[in-house]
């Protein structure tokens, strides 16, 4: 692939990560929230397991690393179609995306990933520094973020998380066309509480009742965050670990080619009506 | 026309301004009474793999979800322009415009939006109460209703509070605050379930430093009957959230010294 | 008594300064560099009832921030200011209530809302009493002609559109001071001519005072006998326009076309400023020499097909005022 191919999707990550570091209240506050949020549902977890008599599909200690995780990369998740492409709808000025020489669906695709690779490695960190080293620091072993199960646990979440990434931005894509086409942006409640529950971060998914978990699996939005936490905990190895990843690759190209033909129909649109 | 004639002007106008495009309006209410549904079942569902938490059961940890739930949609619908304030007024320049109108800058902030979106959370809160009251089947009396809708209106106080003091320091900073975010959603968070099953520092966080579990979970506590502490303090307690509102509105008053100091 | 005065209004304001690049911004994370800036230097002047003031400046020289200091939306580092008896910032609700605020770039009204929903909501804001909302509607309806823009959503209108709903919904608690900041600003010719009608009418015939900023020299022109020339926050000049003008431009320009191609020709009193084929541009001072004695000068000694005289151009008058002060952008 011709590098020089790669320069205006590269030109828009460095700007996303320039416009974050300017925000710098905004960024330790985040933090805060992030911690604030894991610290609330750790307790809730750990609550909930003492409580209870028999066995659990995870334990504690894992419910408490998939929590801790979940915060780190939450903004890894699709939560809301990208802001620009938002306003843009909502004024009429779609019309002008045409105007750049380059593939509109990959445009898009480029600015939502790297909205969710700067928005998560700026979170990312200081959540690792806070849960999976401050806290054992604190003699809050228990609490704490643990480690990956083994070091193919590690490879092979760290595979996963970089699909996540893509399986997001291919939503975000889906999003920014919902919001295009309906040239409004209050698309975003209704999807956010979808990702919410069924990524599993109301509750890791492997709670959820027995039978529903074949489904639960091969949803697509398990693999934004269930996918790769049991992988990272070794709940899913070996084969298992396999099929997740497979899950994960399947929805990327189901919603990726899915969001292309119906970009392409509401430009089409776009392009006869002016907006 | 009075200060409250006014806001109830406001909220027309809002109303209207979203009546204005009915699909997305429709679209709107449809998709909140799922998200209504979706995040109670995500409660049902761990109570359903384990029975109780801390003690209490599902129908009791039902009304804390709910007392706390109402209390934030009330005040999340009035607050939507403190959320706002930052970015739409403060940023561009347009707050100017809110201080060359005889009237008081948080009348008019507060009238800004009124948010449809928080009825879904209010559906939430009162498809929670339902479902306790079904479940526990309670001998409530006048005391105890008016215990809980004490204990609403001192939350949503607070949360109301929180949010102005989040628009307040979009004077300073010029970006939307997370720090109260966390508060306001996360303590509503927090507030959902009953108070003992936190670790003990939160546990005091929640009642000396910002006290939400004075309007949400002593009141709450004492009508079901498991109050941990004197029934008169428990009764007392909410009255905080009118304090911290009475702060929350003097910071208020200091952004706006501020604002007028350094222009925009 | 004067209705607005203002004595040595000074404004200092500290902003904060990003390093460029992503070591800037990460720097930026950890620790703040500020320095001063100086918007207002003891500025002073006051204004009677009933008179039109043009403000004029390049951008940056402190214009905005005497206008949102005299409507009370920003306090002072130093210095005092009344208007009608009150310090505008510490009795900002009694103050604003009285006056009316126009920004060009900007609009009060509600997006979505109908403009006459608009006028309700204002009506309600500042507790006009329903007979005299009615009265000041209707009139101002009437001499800005937006009555068939009455029931049109404010973000189906065009430009001048806008601006004449926006100072329609200025005026309808009939304050007794309009603050115009840029209201001609992007508009076309006809609105523009519209909107200066206006101002006149309001304040000749209904003796409205009026401040008026703007970088439109033909809306100073139009309107303004007295300008005030605010220039790196000091106030450089307070007088009538045409004093001005005098002051700083006293000569005139005469355009001769000449009947035949013609060399370099010097006057006694005039300098040749500016040739295009045989079309000849000379200034000169009046003063000195009489443009009739100039013209026929030129006429004795060559074939003349056209001539003409003019001012000239007043954004050239402005410009040489700004340059003569030291006047830059900022």
């Amino acid at each position: 692939m011709n590098p020089a191919l790669a320069r205006p999707y590269l030109a828009v990550l460095s700007a996303r990560f320039s416009l974050m570091l300017q925000y710098r209240t905004a960024a330790w506050a985040g933090v805060a929230t992030q911690f604030w949020f894991g610290a609330i549902r750790v307790m809730i977890l750990a609550a909930f397991y003492a409580s209870s008599t028999g066995k659990a599909p995870i334990s504690l200690s894992q419910s408490i690393t998939y929590v801790w995780l979940g915060q780190a990369f939450l903004a890894m998740l699709p939560w809301a179609a990208d802001p620009d492409i938002a306003n843009a709808a909502n004024s009429g000025d779609v019309g002008y995306e045409r105007l750049r020489p380059i593939d509109t669906y990959f445009l898009w695709f480029a600015r939502a990933l790297a909205w969710r690779i700067a928005n998560t490695s700026l979170r990312a960190g200081p959540v690792f520094v806070l849960a999976a080293i401050g806290m054992p620091l604190l003699g809050l072993h228990k609490w704490a973020w643990q480690m990956p199960a083994s070091t193919s646990a590690a490879v092979l979440f760290v595979v996963s998380i970089g699909l996540t990434a893509l399986l997001s931005s291919a939503m975000t894509v889906i999003l920014n066309v919902v919001v295009t086409a309906l040239k409004t942006v209050r698309a975003a409640a209704l999807s956010m509480s979808l990702v919410n529950l069924f990524s599993g971060l109301i509750i890791p998914l492997a709670l959820m009742p027995g039978w529903a978990q074949p489904f639960l699996f091969w949803q697509p939005f398990a693999g934004l965050a269930d996918i790769p936490y049991r992988i990272y905990f070794g709940n899913l190895s070996g084969t298992h670990a396999l099929e997740g990843l497979a899950a994960q690759a399947l929805w990327i190209v189901l919603i990726g080619l899915g969001g292309r033909a119906w970009l392409a129909r509401v430009i089409a649109r776009i392009d006869m009506q002016g907006s | 026309m009075t200060g409250l004639a006014l806001y109830g002007r406001y909220i027309l106008v809002s109303l209207r301004s979203e009546m204005l495009y009915p699909t997305s309006f429709l679209f709107r209410l449809v998709s909140q009474f799922l998200v209504t549904v979706i995040e109670f079942a995500g409660l049902w569902a761990l109570f359903a793999r384990f029975n109780h938490i801390g003690g209490w059961k599902f129908g009791e940890v039902a009304v804390f979800y709910a007392v706390a739930s109402i209390a934030f949609a009330i005040a999340d619908g009035l607050s939507r322009g403190f959320d706002v304030v930052g970015p739409l007024f403060v940023k561009t320049g347009n707050f100017d415009r809110i201080l060359l109108r005889p009237r008081s800058t948080a009348l008019q902030i507060t009238g800004h939006d009124f948010a449809l979106s928080s009825a879904g959370r209010l559906t939430q809160g009162v498809l929670a109460g339902v479902v306790a009251v079904s479940i526990l089947k309670p001998e409530w009396g006048v005391f105890q209703i008016l215990l809980l809708l004490w204990g609403i209106a001192g939350g949503a106080s607070l949360f109301f509070a929180l949010k102005v003091f989040e628009g307040t320091l979009s004077f300073w900073t010029v970006q939307g605050l997370e720090v109260a975010n966390t508060l306001t959603y996360g303590g509503e968070a927090a507030a959902q379930y009953p108070l003992d099953i936190y670790a003990s520092w939160f546990r005091k966080f929640l009642i000396y430093f910002v006290p939400i579990a004075c309007s949400l979970y002593f009141p709450v506590a004492l009508v079901l009957g498991r109050s941990t502490i004197a029934p008169w303090l428990a009764a007392l307690a909410p009255a905080t959230g009118f304090v911290f509102l009475a702060i929350g509105l003097a910071g208020w008053r200091a952004g706006i010294a501020h604002y007028t100091s350094t222009g925009s | 008594m004067a209705q607005i005065t203002v004595e040595d209004l000074s404004k200092r304001y500290t902003i904060a300064q990003r390093d460029p690049g992503i070591a800037g911004a990460l720097r930026g994370l950890f620790h703040r560099r500020t320095r001063e800036i100086i918007a207002l230097d003891r500025v002073s002047f006051s204004l009677e009832h009933g008179e039109l003031l043009g403000f004029i400046g390049p951008n940056g020289a402190g214009k905005s921030t005497t206008i949102k200091i005299l409507s009370g939306i920003l306090r002072p580092s130093g210095g005092r200011c009344t208007v009608d008896g009150r310090v505008p910032w510490v009795e900002r609700i009694a103050h604003v209530a009285r006056i009316g605020v126009v920004f060009g770039q900007r609009t009060q009204l509600w997006w979505d809302l109908p403009i006459v929903e608009s006028f309700e909501l204002l009506r309600d804001i500042y507790r006009v009493p329903e007979a005299d909302y009615k009265r000041s509607r209707d009139q101002l309806v009437d001499m800005l002609k937006i009555s068939a823009l009455l029931d049109v959503p404010l973000r189906q209108l065009s430009l001048g559109q806008r601006m004449r709903c926006e100072i329609a919904s200025a005026l309808l608690h009939s304050p007794s001071i309009l603050f115009l900041d840029e209201p001609t600003i992007g508009l076309d010719a006809v609105s523009k001519l519209a909107v200066r009608d206006f101002v006149k009418m309001l304040n000749r015939e209904r003796g409205v005072t009026v401040i008026l900023t703007t970088h439109d020299m033909h809306d100073i022109e139009a309107l303004a006998k007295r300008v005030i020339i605010i220039g790196n926050g000091k106030l450089l000049k307070d007088s009538s326009f045409e004093a001005m003008r005098d002051e700083v431009l006293g000569e005139r320009r005469l355009i001769v076309e000449f009947a035949e191609d013609i060399g370099a020709i010097g006057f006694d009193g005039a300098t040749e400023k500016h040739r295009e084929g045989r079309s000849v541009e000379f200034a000169f001072d009046p003063a000195r020499m009489p443009a009739h004695v100039l013209i026929n000068a030129i006429a004795s000694h060559h074939a003349v097909a056209d001539i003409r005289v003019e001012d000239p151009k007043i954004e050239e008058v402005i410009a040489r005022f700004y340059a003569l002060h030291g006047a830059v952008e900022s």
